[in-house]
């Protein structure tokens, strides 16, 4: 029977059909739902503190002969990105299925970075689904490609690809290999990468790499559709569903396997037409891909890179329309919400002055009126660096003024390591951080972290507590308060330290409002 | 416009009032009278009490899961300010479901105002009193489905 599933949904849904081991990666619109989901289905799935953690759980696990994957938003990609290039490097015994959900239009992002360059940077296959029924056949085939071939496999999909939901039909697969027990066979030579290992292990990628591309030319997650002679496009992902609608008579090449490309079925298809263009949502990829192959190929107009595409743009592409775009009539944008604690944080240091190294969250909004109380947020744990550089160049009355302010599911990320930077190289005028701790990733729609003492299916288990790590790290000046309880008292304590030439750890803790029953709830059942 | 028939609906509101719920409730209906049917929106930021809105569609095959400009032949809006943000989609002959549709009607509940507004657009597709009841009871808690099966029926009424 068909039912509708998210893609996100679907992704999960394959994986626990195919017998994927363990789930892992870090919470982050568009991506968030999928290790919801698989848990919910019965697979095991866990939130590593950040991508780059996960990444690395998840290739153990392929290295121990089972099948895992990793999910994360785009910019996750960025923190994994380290064991990702050398992974590359080394044979995985069980499939490793890194799930990348890009966010063009950047509907809940800070950038909108086109990850399918990270394929080709780091020389991993890549597989591109465009509706909730490819995200869960070409999640089954992704696994096929990893253990043929022993390497790990990119899995990209979009917001319109991970939150639309669709018909699904799910198959029915033999109980699989995933399921079994991991055994360890010892292969340093191929696993440990020093240099002399990883030169010969670098010619061998690329000699995958090539046989994956002949491989892709016939390969079944491409599809043709027949049309026109006079128009041919080229495209992939969501992108290929406005296609569909937009130009119904056009013949169209998909392609599902987008690294490495299929040299010859792009140049044979575009040779067949009179006029082949590409349409991709985000960075000129494919276009240029093509180009490469020796495909004549046009590109879609340089306005249309930005934000997502949809039927009535890529009719503007095809007519190449250069004329600037109607503005989206303007909704009411989101806000704090009411009662939220981060409210009374950003009040405060809005009547201090204080110049604001912001960071990522729900918090991020502080930037907004009424408070406009952050000065720059930038990624995950940029709180410590941007405001430390800013306390060691900006003359020492302004440097005082210098606050960093981030939660505590992003200090779990990577507040660690930056707080360490605090200690080891302490600007001469001090360092104020507050810590917004209202328990939960609240964000990405309440989701545990290592300070919340509770797992993904949200059972207990060992907690990290914020104040212990940074007293344990060297900081004497350490206060943990309710700002909410005594606004007043919060603010004073913000503007003393900043008068101080210390360094002053304050951990603001208000749980978030919405999680707060949630929250009860999962510790309740903790509790039976 | 678009050669497929296909049916084009844009729920809209503001974060918390149960847009996606709907949209959810719509998606169902169709699928379980055997139409392909797609359902987009987007999550996060946007649900910070913020404009939020979900496009569906159905017919015999959707192919973008987003309803172009212009060719929604329904906007549901559970809030009267959301229908002017949303206007660019609907298609000329478009019909606006509001609050205001509900006229006189009063609901016991302000909260089912979602669920009474699809009372009002069933009226306008072909599905059963029946699907429409049982997607409801698929979507919502127990303690919920009392209250939003009357408001449903108050909206269809009108």
């Amino acid at each position: 029977m068909k039912v509708l599933l998210s893609g996100d949904e679907a992704v999960a849904a394959a994986a626990f059909d195919v017998g994927v081991t363990l789930g892992t990666g870090y919470p982050g619109t568009p991506s968030t739902e999928i290790l919801e989901y698989f848990e919910q289905l019965g697979g095991r799935a866990q939130w590593a503190p950040n991508e780059k953690v996960a990444l690395e759980v998840g290739v153990g696990v392929a290295y121990a002969g089972c099948r895992a994957i990793v999910t994360m938003k785009h910019v996750g990609l960025n923190v994994a990105a380290d064991p990702l290039f050398t992974a590359a490097y080394t044979p995985v015994d069980g499939a490793l299925i890194v799930i990348s959900a890009d966010d063009p239009g950047m509907a809940s992002s800070q950038n909108e970075q086109d990850n399918r360059r990270y394929a080709v940077a780091a020389g991993i296959p890549m597989v591109e689904p465009s509706n909730s029924q490819e995200a869960y056949d070409f999640l089954l085939q992704a696994v096929e490609i990893s253990e043929r071939w022993r390497i790990p496999v990119l899995y990209r999909m979009t917001t319109r690809v991970c939150h639309a939901k669709t018909l699904v039909q799910r198959v029915k697969l033999p109980v699989t290999a995933g399921q079994r027990l991991g055994k360890y066979e010892k292969n340093a030579f191929e696993r440990s990468m020093i240099p002399a290992h990883a030169r010969p292990a670098h010619r061998r990628l690329r000699d995958k790499l090539k046989q994956i591309a002949a491989w892709n030319e016939s390969c079944s997650l491409n599809k043709l559709v027949p049309g026109s002679s006079e128009l041919g496009i080229i495209t992939s992902g969501v992108s290929y569903q406005h296609v569909r609608e937009a130009a119904p008579e056009a013949s169209i090449l998909k392609l599902g396997l987008t690294y490495p490309l299929p040299v010859e079925l792009l140049r044979s298809f575009a040779a067949g037409v009179k006029r082949c263009i590409v349409v991709e949502e985000g960075d000129p990829y494919l276009v240029e891909g093509a180009r490469t192959a020796g495909a004549v190929v046009e590109g879609k107009l340089e306005q249309y890179r930005f934000g997502e595409l949809n039927v009535n743009r890529v009719r503007r592409i095809l007519a190449r329309d250069a004329t600037p775009e109607p503005a989206p009539a303007p909704g009411k944008p989101p806000a704090l919400c009411p009662g939220c604690g981060h409210r009374t944080a950003f009040t405060a240091l809005r009547n201090l002055k204080a110049i604001v190294a912001g960071d990522i969250g729900c918090y991020a909004l502080g930037v907004l009126p009424p408070f406009e109380a952050i000065d720059a947020s930038l990624c995950m744990g940029a709180a410590f660096g941007v405001g430390l550089g800013l306390r060691h160049s900006l003359p020492p009355e302004q440097a005082r003024r210098v606050v960093a302010v981030l939660g505590d599911s992003t200090f779990m990320h990577s507040g660690l390591t930056g707080l360490a930077e605090m200690i080891y190289n302490p600007p001469s005028t001090g360092f104020v951080v507050v810590i917004l701790d209202n328990g939960i990733t609240a964000m990405t729609g309440f989701q545990e972290h290592p300070g919340t003492g509770r797992c993904l299916d949200h059972t207990k288990t060992n907690r990290i507590v914020i104040e212990d790590v940074v007293r344990a790290m060297g900081v004497k000046n350490v206060y943990v308060l309710d700002h909410t309880a005594d606004p007043e008292r919060f603010e004073a304590l913000v503007g003393e330290s900043m008068e101080k030439s210390e360094l002053t750890v304050i951990v603001a803790r208000r749980t978030c409002l919405l999680a707060t029953r949630l929250i009860n709830k999962w510790e309740k059942c903790e509790l039976q | 416009m678009s050669e497929y028939k296909i049916t084009n609906i844009v729920v809209a509101g503001l974060g918390g009032q149960g847009v996606l719920t709907a949209s959810d409730i719509v998606a169902e209906v169709a699928a379980t009278a055997g139409l392909d049917v797609k359902k987009s929106e987007l999550h996060g930021m946007s649900q910070r009490g913020g404009s939020v809105s979900s496009d569906i569609r159905f017919g015999t095959e959707v192919f973008s899961p987003m309803v172009p400009e212009g060719e929604a032949q329904f906007l549901v809006a559970t809030s009267v300010d959301q229908v002017s943000v949303n206007t660019s989609v609907l298609s000329p002959s478009g019909v606006v479901i509001d609050p205001t549709s509900l006229k006189d009607a009063k609901l016991r509940n302000p909260k089912s105002i979602n669920i009474a507004l699809l009372g009002v657009l069933s009226r306008h597709l072909d599905f059963s009193e029946e699907a429409w009841l049982a997607a409801i009871r698929n979507n919502l808690s127990e303690s919920l489905q009392e209250a939003n099966v009357a408001a449903f029926l108050l909206g269809r009424s009108v």
